[in-house]
Formats: C-alpha cells, sequence, structure tokens
C-alpha cells in the first residue's frame, strides 16, 4: 500500500471524468464569466463602490462563485461512486481508503484551479489590474485554495449521504447565493440593517474583503485573520463530519 | 489437497431493532463454487459485506485465508475480491481503462498486459476501447468479474451476479463462473435464483431467518424432502425453453 500513488492513480481517473464531461468545466467557469460581464457591463455602471476600477472590485466574489459551484460537482461525483459501488469495491480492496476520499479533494482543488485561471485570464481582458507584489499574491492564493479546501470538505458530506443527485448537488446552492449577500458586488453600507448584519458577519464578506485589499493594497489587515479562521473553521469541521460519516458509510 | 479457505462462526449483525444474522455458521473449500441461497433480505448481502471488511459483526468470528476480518483487514483484502450487486465499473472510462485502474490500484506490475490478457478472456477485446456507457448489462458484468481478478485472489464474492440480467446475459455469467471455478478459484456466490444455484455450485447453503437452514451439496439437500414418486405427465415447455427456441440460442453447460 502506498496511500500517495494510490491518491494519484484515483486523481488521475477522477479528471479523465472532467476531461470527458466538458459541462463540468463550463459550468464552473462559464456561469461566474456570465456574472462578471452582467455586473460589469449592465449593473456596474449604477453601482457606487468608491472605486474606479469595477473588475477590481467584483473579481474576489466571482472567484468564490466559481468555487462554490465548483465544488457541487465532487458531492455529485462522489455520490455516483457510492452508488454504482465503486466505493465499496476500492475498500475491499488493499488500498489505502482515505486515497479515495483524498482523490475526491485533490481533484476539486485541481479543476477549481484552472476554472481560476481562466476566470482571473477573463478579468485582465476586461481591464483587472493588480500592484500587488508576489508575496500578496501567494497570499491571494493560499486564500483562496483554502477557500476550497473547505467547501470541498463541505461538499463530501452530501456526496456521502444525499439520496439522489438532485440533493447531492443541490447543497450548493445556498453557497453560491452567499457572495450576493456580502461585500462581493456592492458595499455593505447601503444594505438594510438586518442584511447587513448577515452580510458583514458571514465568512465570504471576509474572505472576499482579504483578498481584495491584498490585490488592491498588497496588505489585509484584520480581515485576513477572520477570514482565516472561517476556512480553517469549516475545513476541519467538516473534515470531521465526512470522515465518520465516510467510516460508517463506506 | 483441500482445506477450509473461508471459515464463519456464529456471525451475528443486527441494524436498529433487526436481527439481520443471527448465528450464521458456514465454510468454504478450496476450489468451491460455494452458493448462498436465500430469499430478498435474507441477509445475504450483510455476510458479504461482512466477509469482504466492508462492515463489522456485532460478534462472530471470520476467518479467510487465515486472517481474522477484524483483526487483520488489510490481509483479508489482499487475498479478496469483490463483485457486488450492482456492476460497480466506471461508465466514464472504457473497458480497458477500468481494468488497467485496478491492475495500477493492485500494484499489478504490468497494468496494460494484465487488462489485454482479461479482455480476450472475457471477449471483450472489439469493446476495450469504447466508454463502458455503451456497454450491455451482460458486458458490463463480465467486465465487472473480469476487474475482481486482477491481483489474483484466491477467494472472489460474487453478490448477485446475475440479478437484473436477461436470459442470455445470465448464461454468459455462468460460463464465466463456472471457467473461473476450473481454473482454481474459490467461489461465494449468493443467488436468489434456485436454478442458479443448482447449476453452478458444489455446495448449497440456504440462509433463512438469519440461520443457515441447509448446508450442503445438491445430493445432500434432495435427501432431505421425501423420495420421489415416479408420476407420468406430459412435459411442458418451460419459457427459457420457449426463449431460447425462439431466439436461436442454446444453452451452454
Amino acid at each position: 500500500m502506498n496511500p500517495l500513488r494510490e491518491t494519484f492513480i484515483l486523481l488521475g481517473r477522477s479528471m479523465r471524468h472532467i476531461l470527458r464531461s466538458p459541462d463540468t468545466i463550463i459550468t464552473v467557469t462559464i456561469m461566474p464569466i456570465a456574472f462578471m460581464l452582467l455586473f460589469v457591463y449592465v449593473f456596474g455602471g449604477a453601482i457606487h463602490t468608491g472605486t474606479s476600477n469595477y473588475v477590481n472590485y467584483l473579481l474576489p466574489g466571482i472567484l468564490l462563485i466559481s468555487v462554490a459551484s465548483g465544488v457541487s460537482y465532487t458531492a455529485f461525483r462522489l455520490f455516483i461512486d457510492m452508488q454504482k459501488g465503486i466505493i465499496a469495491r476500492f475498500n475491499s480492496m488493499p488500498i489505502n481508503r482515505s486515497a479515495v476520499l483524498w482523490s475526491h479533494v485533490l481533484t476539486s482543488i485541481v479543476s477549481n484551479s484552472i476554472s481560476l485561471v481562466v476566470i482571473i485570464g477573463v478579468a485582465l481582458i476586461m481591464g483587472f489590474r493588480s500592484s500587488a507584489s508576489i508575496l500578496a499574491w501567494i497570499a491571494v492564493i493560499g486564500m483562496l485554495l483554502l477557500f476550497m479546501l473547505a467547501l470541498t470538505w463541505l461538499a463530501i458530506i452530501p456526496g456521502l449521504k444525499a439520496k439522489s443527485i438532485d440533493g447531492a448537488s443541490a447543497f450548493s446552492y445556498p453557497l453560491i447565493l452567499l457572495p450576493f449577500i456580502s461585500s462581493a458586488f456592492v458595499p455593505t453600507n447601503t444594505m438594510p440593517t438586518a442584511v447587513r448584519v448577515f452580510a458583514e458577519n458571514q465568512p465570504v464578506t471576509t474572505i472576499v474583503n482579504s483578498i481584495r485589499s491584498l490585490l488592491e493594497a498588497g496588505s489585509a489587515g484584520n480581515d485576513i485573520w477572520i477570514a482565516l479562521a472561517w476556512c480553517i473553521g469549516i475545513t476541519i469541521v467538516a473534515y470531521f463530519f465526512a470522515i465518520r460519516i465516510y467510516r460508517r458509510a463506506a | 489437497m483441500t482445506k477450509d479457505i473461508v471459515q464463519v462462526r456464529n456471525l451475528r449483525k443486527s441494524f436498529k431493532d433487526t436481527k439481520v444474522l443471527q448465528g450464521v455458521n458456514f465454510e468454504i473449500r478450496q476450489g468451491e463454487i460455494f452458493t448462498l441461497l436465500g430469499q430478498n433480505g435474507a441477509g445475504k448481502t450483510t455476510v458479504i459485506q461482512i466477509l469482504s471488511t466492508l462492515l463489522k459483526a456485532d460478534s462472530g468470528r471470520v476467518i479467510i485465508s487465515g486472517y481474522d476480518v477484524n483483526n487483520q483487514p488489510g490481509k483479508v483484502r489482499a487475498s479478496i475480491s469483490l463483485t457486488g450487486q450492482f456492476a460497480a465499473v466506471d461508465d466514464m472510462l472504457t473497458g480497458r481503462e477500468n481494468l488497467e485502474l485496478i491492475a495500477k490500484l493492485r500494484a499489478d506490475v504490468s497494468p496494460k498486459q494484465t487488462a489485454n490478457g482479461l479482455l480476450k478472456r472475457f471477449g471483450l477485446e472489439e469493446a476495450a476501447n469504447r466508454l463502458v456507457s455503451t456497454y450491455s448489462g451482460g458486458m458490463k458484468r463480465r467486465l465487472d468479474i473480469s476487474m475482481s481478478l486482477i491481483g489474483k485472489p484466491t477467494v472472489i464474492f460474487l453478490d448477485e451476479p446475475t440479478t437484473g440480467l436477461d436470459p442470455e446475459a445470465r448464461l454468459e455469467v455462468w460460463k464465466t463462473i463456472k471457467e473461473l471455478a476450473n481454473n482454481g478459484t474459490t467461489i461465494l456466490l449468493t443467488t436468489q435464483y434456485l436454478e442458479e444455484a443448482e447449476h453452478l455450485a458444489n455446495k448449497i447453503a440456504i440462509l433463512h431467518t438469519g440461520k443457515i437452514i441447509a448446508n450442503g451439496t445438491l445430493d445432500d439437500l434432495k435427501k432431505l424432502i421425501p423420495p420421489v414418486k415416479k408420476e407420468y405427465v406430459e412435459k411442458q415447455p418451460t419459457l427459457e425453453e420457449i426463449f431460447f427456441a425462439i431466439t436461436g440460442k442454446k444453452e451452454t453447460n
């Protein structure tokens, strides 16, 4: 048994799935790009963010939406593997059991990263500019990877527990909506109090704010620590539950 | 020389308030086709899941190839293969890729050669490079069983291998199972079809209300009922005979 080798063999398998069902990439990449076009060229003129470059303002939220819709495919792929008895087959073989789950997690990280690179490319064409240093960029990438990890482990739970395909992917709808009720598209200070309190205290706002200020100013202030705490906290809790369900279900 | 390759002692398992297994005992000798016969919900799949280390029993002991499923599940997994109730094949890969995947995971030294050999042996060469989603039910099952042979397991568990297959595909699978046994593989088969047990098994165990209520060869089991009374009746063809007569396929033994 060699867990790392087995994880990579299984990663290769899932990546083949993705290459053979291009709708995975299309949904995860095109939808956020469409949002970006819509907000920049249709609503953008009417939104006052206090910055001159709305693409810069918008991009962090768009990236998070892409990840939120991307992880629903992890739940979907895991659900199919459970239902078809493929997980049972792997678990009755002399291979490391956690390799099976980790391969799904890595698949999510790799495919989401590809989507993000494409989206950032389109944003550059639309006028996104950043003067951030390499170090700030590394912090942004780290933040995005952590966010992916957190949502992916969250997605593992419905993937293992869902009773139907619809159930497996439906959990991501609220995740996709979260950025809309945050500082991702408009500043929170124009929102009614109740909405504002929610928006300012949910994870997406702190994550968006910290990525935005890293890209704009090269440093993120206190937001980044709250954002990190959210991501790490969600990862730990989701990981704990996912592993527990996996041990019982598999 | 024959020895018990599988030993099951006093196996018990409950799900909440339902007692599924209430003291199951049996053993399987090397090279045997052992059939576990039972109705839907009799607990056949539960037995298979415990034997293949997917589920823990409440009590009892299972030894496979000399290893305890509780204490040395890794060793057990290395000597078994599971073919579950539904063909556990990857629809999004080709037949060849499915075989190579399992071969790589089992650390086979030449996955390509292994895959080629099995494709040939199971008559899947022509379909080898097609996505499995285009395969018929019988072909999926054959691929499924061929995947179970990788790594040369001592025992193969086949959980209702012909459920949901059309009669023709069922004959295909029967032929495959017989060939495996002829090559010395030990097989534990579950089925709800009496005919299947009669056709394939060296040993038949009937699982009913959580216990093995009968266990032996077909001849042993026949002795359990009163001797046959001779009567002359006009024999009506079975639907299966009619089906094969019109579709032009012959039952091959």
